[in-house]
């Protein structure tokens, strides 16, 4: 092969940067996406109560909810739309078609850096950054075979190309050897299934926060049908399913993402057992790792409690979310304790 | 009724009838009673969870003494004023705190109050039947229904009673439990399924309390001691011989201790050569040993990072390492008044170390000796020394003399590590312009005054591996806790699967002849017990494979009989 200057560090390091852009024009994409389909909702809309109008005189009231309601009946069909019935939203389609592209070249990148390393390329701040987006990523598109969650796509393009582009920025370091504490199967598993888990509850928190926009939309239409002012919500809510759906879907990822964090919690344990000589001495990393688990817990019950259900208990998903960004970040960077494995200096 | 037994404000439970209806005034038991569901409740125990997260930040923004006593004592150092107000708050041992303490016991508490009655139904209903089919199936959300053709011939009561047996083997063989409930004409199957996941809420919730009764009850059996050892010296296990500390749990035996003794024969580290990526870079350590224990032949044992070694019972981790340059001093007359391995701490990632030497007699004064040992000596700018690389390529000792009292004849307890140098006058040293001095191994220097020599002796002299010895730190632990705490953390996860992902749902299967006798109204239904995101695919799975059987049976029999 000729010499061209480049290892296969520099090449990861151009694949990541170019899956960065490939992100970024997916995200604008996407958030075209958004913008059309509330302006399309929107004339769907008008549409049909021209022809309402004309063939009977609607009568006044409280249609506001029902309609609300009906456009998210409809949204819940499309989201749970086999691929082949799914809406044709041309701009999502670029969306999610770059965001695959963006994906394979991350991929590279991800694959090239462990090659170059000799070993699995999440052991510091910069490669725990790179595969976590990239399992963020695979969740998504593997997420979307069977659910149309395309109205997700612009927060989780715009998280990964935020995240990826600001870990190589600021955490990137060059390869070296691993330290003896980290050379163990552990390693493999206990990161991975972090990183899996982290994936898992973005996906809960996005569903989260949409869940209490379109409660807000909806609270703002049943206050029309009381002939009360209101500000309309954001309008591309209309082609999202209701909050209600919103939040069992949100659930459903949480509950995974749960189950993961669990096992992180007690492989880290174990791990800790033969590294460091206990399982648990409430290590910076391990209170953080408690309290995001803890908080979960409470999210659970919140789910099962009443009074709480609904946007409650969306709060404490994107609080335990917040706790996951802030352990990653915050945690690794400025606090002290024997997870000091960023590579950071 | 064969619903999990749920705290009343659980979301699909009835909602409490009797809220706001005016009650009789409550007596001590009463209030007791009314005190006890309220701690039992989803909602106490979801603002018992939230408080627990709360409350187990501050440990990780405050320095504790358990994960990091050196950072409680820097802690102290900067903030002399604040730090009795957090301490008094017990900031520095939360996880200990009274406060921490009685958030999770009251979250324990609740958990064990719930978890007991929930316990009992639910054994009761595992015993139970499926409840009776309701009566309008077509109320619920999840809901089919056919209508299917008789058979010339057929009675069509029979033809119903015939579609049931069907929908109930086909439900039995689908790990439904069945009841059959066939009133008149009319025939009907209920079917309950997912017992499984109250029964992995319980054994998730269970196994949390054996989590917290092995921490607890595992504590009071569990030791944890340091030593040190040189390359060529001995650790005895025992207490008065062995250990540099040692924190036994409340019931330890200290005299049980496992008689066993080890030998540091050797410690093995490798450096990432100069000009690599982490250059310097320490790894793949090892410490080998010999392990001597009575009645047994002497063999060799190997701790690592990660690879701790088990012997007995205790499992030894290595946590350190350093350098231990030999040290002889001798008085004016020539006769050795100090000769010791000293083990120096390091102070970077390229082995700058510091050590101290106290000569307590044999010299004119007491004497101590502030030692920083370079591995690979380097001059910097400022004059000062520093060591360029961890391992032994340029090895340089400099030594800052101290004559004096050194605190110790009074019976003080001191650090061996450091050196009080209140009531000692410096000798030498860059901050009185005065020379330190400087050896390399096998060199030999005055001290000041006239008192006598100091040589820095070269080890492999004594038949060591290299010029200057190295230690290792050894943590020597017992934890008779952490089997238990890990079988009930997986005996945790293997419920919240459970619990999580086992659907509790009901299925109805009702069929009911028409007036005319010639057709058969079928109708299927389902009810969620719990998050159940599959019920209106398994109904309609149902509806879909029990019809296909019945008329495919039926085409069957319609050919046999043509």
């Amino acid at each position: 092969m000729p010499d061209t200057g480049l290892s296969l560090e520099d090449v990861s390091f151009l694949l990541v940067w170019t899956a960065v852009a490939i992100y970024a024009a997916a995200f604008i994409a996407y958030t075209i996406d958004l913008a059309r389909r509330g302006d399309l909702a929107v004339k769907a809309k008008d549409a049909a109560e021209q022809v309402a109008a004309q063939r009977v005189l609607v009568g006044a009231g409280g249609g506001a909810i029902d309609a609300v309601r009906a456009e998210e009946q409809a949204a819940l069909a499309d989201l749970e739309a086999p691929i082949a019935a799914r809406k044709r939203y041309l701009w999502a389609r670029i969306g999610t078609s770059l965001t695959v592209l963006g994906f394979l070249f991350h991929l590279g990148g991800d694959v090239l850096r462990g090659v170059a390393a000799g070993r699995v390329p999440w052991a510091n701040n910069y490669e725990f950054a790179l595969t976590g987006t990239l399992l963020i990523v695979a969740v998504y598109l593997v997420v979307l075979f069977r659910y149309d969650l395309r109205f997700l796509g612009a927060f989780i393009t715009g998280l990964v190309a935020a995240f990826l582009g600001g870990a190589a920025i600021a955490f990137h370091v060059d390869v070296t050897p691993l330290a003896d504490p980290l050379k163990s199967v552990w390693l493999v598993i206990h990161v991975f299934v972090a990183s899996l888990a982290t994936a898992f509850l973005a996906l809960a928190f996005a569903l989260s926060v949409l869940q209490l926009l379109q409660d807000r939309r909806e609270r703002a239409a049943l206050e029309a049908a009381e002939g009360r002012q209101t500000r309309g919500g954001l309008r591309f809510l209309r082609t999202i399913p209701s909050a209600e759906a919103l939040e069992s879907l949100a659930y459903r990822f949480a509950i995974i993402g749960f189950i993961f964090w669990t096992f992180t919690l007690i492989a880290g344990a174990i791990w800790a057992n033969d590294a460091w000589g206990r399982y648990w001495g409430f290590d910076t990393k391990e209170v953080w790792t408690f309290v995001i688990w803890v908080l979960y817990a409470g999210y659970i019950h919140a789910r099962a409690t009443r009074g709480w259900r609904g946007s409650r208990s969306a709060w404490l998903s994107i609080v335990g979310f917040s706790a996951v960004l802030f352990n990653f970040v915050i945690v690794n960077m400025f606090f002290k304790g024997l997870h000091a494995y960023s590579g950071l200096s | 009724m064969s619903d999990p037994l749920r705290p009343a404000d659980h979301a699909d439970s009835a909602p409490d009838v009797r809220e706001g209806i005016a009650q009789p005034k409550l007596g001590v038991v009463g209030w007791l009673r009314w005190g006890w569901r309220q701690l039992t409740s989803m909602r106490t125990a979801l603002v018992l969870l939230l408080l627990l997260a709360i409350a187990a930040i501050p440990g990780s923004i405050v320095p504790q003494r358990s994960a990091d006593p050196n950072g409680v004592s820097q802690w102290k150092t900067d903030n002399p004023d604040l730090f009795p107000v957090l301490d008094g708050l017990q900031l520095f041992d939360v996880y200990t705190s009274a406060w921490f303490s009685a958030i999770y016991l009251l979250l324990f508490l609740s958990l064990i109050g719930c978890v007991i009655p929930r316990t009992k139904h639910h054994w009761q209903a595992m015993k139970a039947r499926p409840p009776r089919t309701p009566a309008r199936l077509s109320r619920l959300d999840d809901h089919a229904e056919s209508v299917v053709e008789v058979a010339d011939g057929e009675d069509a009561a029979a033809a119903a009673v015939r579609a049931v047996d069907l929908a109930e083997a086909q439900l039995k063989k689908a790990g439904y439990r069945v009841e059959r409930y066939d009133r008149g004409d009319t025939a009907s199957v209920s079917a309950e399924r997912g017992y499984l996941r109250e029964t992995g809420n319980l054994v998730f919730h269970g196994a949390l309390v054996g989590v917290l009764l092995s921490v607890g009850i595992g504590g009071g059996l569990t030791y944890t001691g340091q030593t040190v050892i040189i390359e060529g010296d001995s650790f005895v296990n025992s207490i008065g011989l062995g250990y540099t500390s040692f924190n036994p749990g409340r019931f330890v035996d200290l005299d049980g201790l496992p008689p066993y003794a080890l030998t540091l024969d050797r410690f093995d580290v490798s450096y990432v050569a100069v000009g690599q990526a982490g250059q310097g870079q320490a790894g793949d350590f090892a410490a080998n040993l010999t392990i001597d224990e009575p009645g047994q032949q002497a063999r060799e044992g190997v701790v690592r990072v990660n690879h701790p070694l088990e012997l007995d019972g205790d499992r030894i981790y290595l946590m350190g390492n350093g350098y231990a340059p030999t040290i002889t001093v001798r008085n004016a007359d020539g006769d050795i008044v100090f000769r010791e391995d000293v083990a120096f701490l390091p102070q970077s990632s390229t082995m700058t170390s510091l050590g101290v030497v106290k000569v307590p007699d044999g010299l004119p004064e007491q004497v101590g000796l502030v030692g920083f040992f370079y591995p690979t000596a380097a001059m910097q700018h400022s004059g000062a020394f520093t060591s360029a690389y961890p391992a032994l390529l340029q090895p340089l000792l400099t030594l800052d003399v101290y004559a004096g009292d050194l605190g110790i004849d009074d019976g003080t307890a001191r650090n061996v590590y450091a050196l009080d140098v209140a009531g000692m006058e410096q000798l030498t040293g860059r901050s009185i312009d005065v020379d330190s001095i400087e050896l390399e191994p096998g060199e030999t220097a005055d001290l000041p005054n006239g008192m006598g020599t100091v040589t820095f002796e070269d080890a492999t002299a004594g038949g060591a591996p290299e010029v200057v010895k190295r230690y290792v730190s050894l943590s020597i632990h017992r934890d008779v806790g952490a089997p238990f705490v890990l079988a009930f953390a997986i005996l945790a996860l293997a419920g919240l699967l459970a619990a999580l992902f086992v659907p509790r749902r009901r299925l109805w299967v009702k069929a009911t002849p028409d007036a005319s006798g010639s057709s058969v109204h079928i109708e299927y239904a389902g009810l969620a017990r719990g998050e159940d995101p599959a019920i209106a695919a398994a109904v309609a799975d149902l509806a879909r494979i029990h019809g296909e059987s019945l008329t495919g049976r039926r085409a069957a029999d319609d050919t046999k009989v043509d």
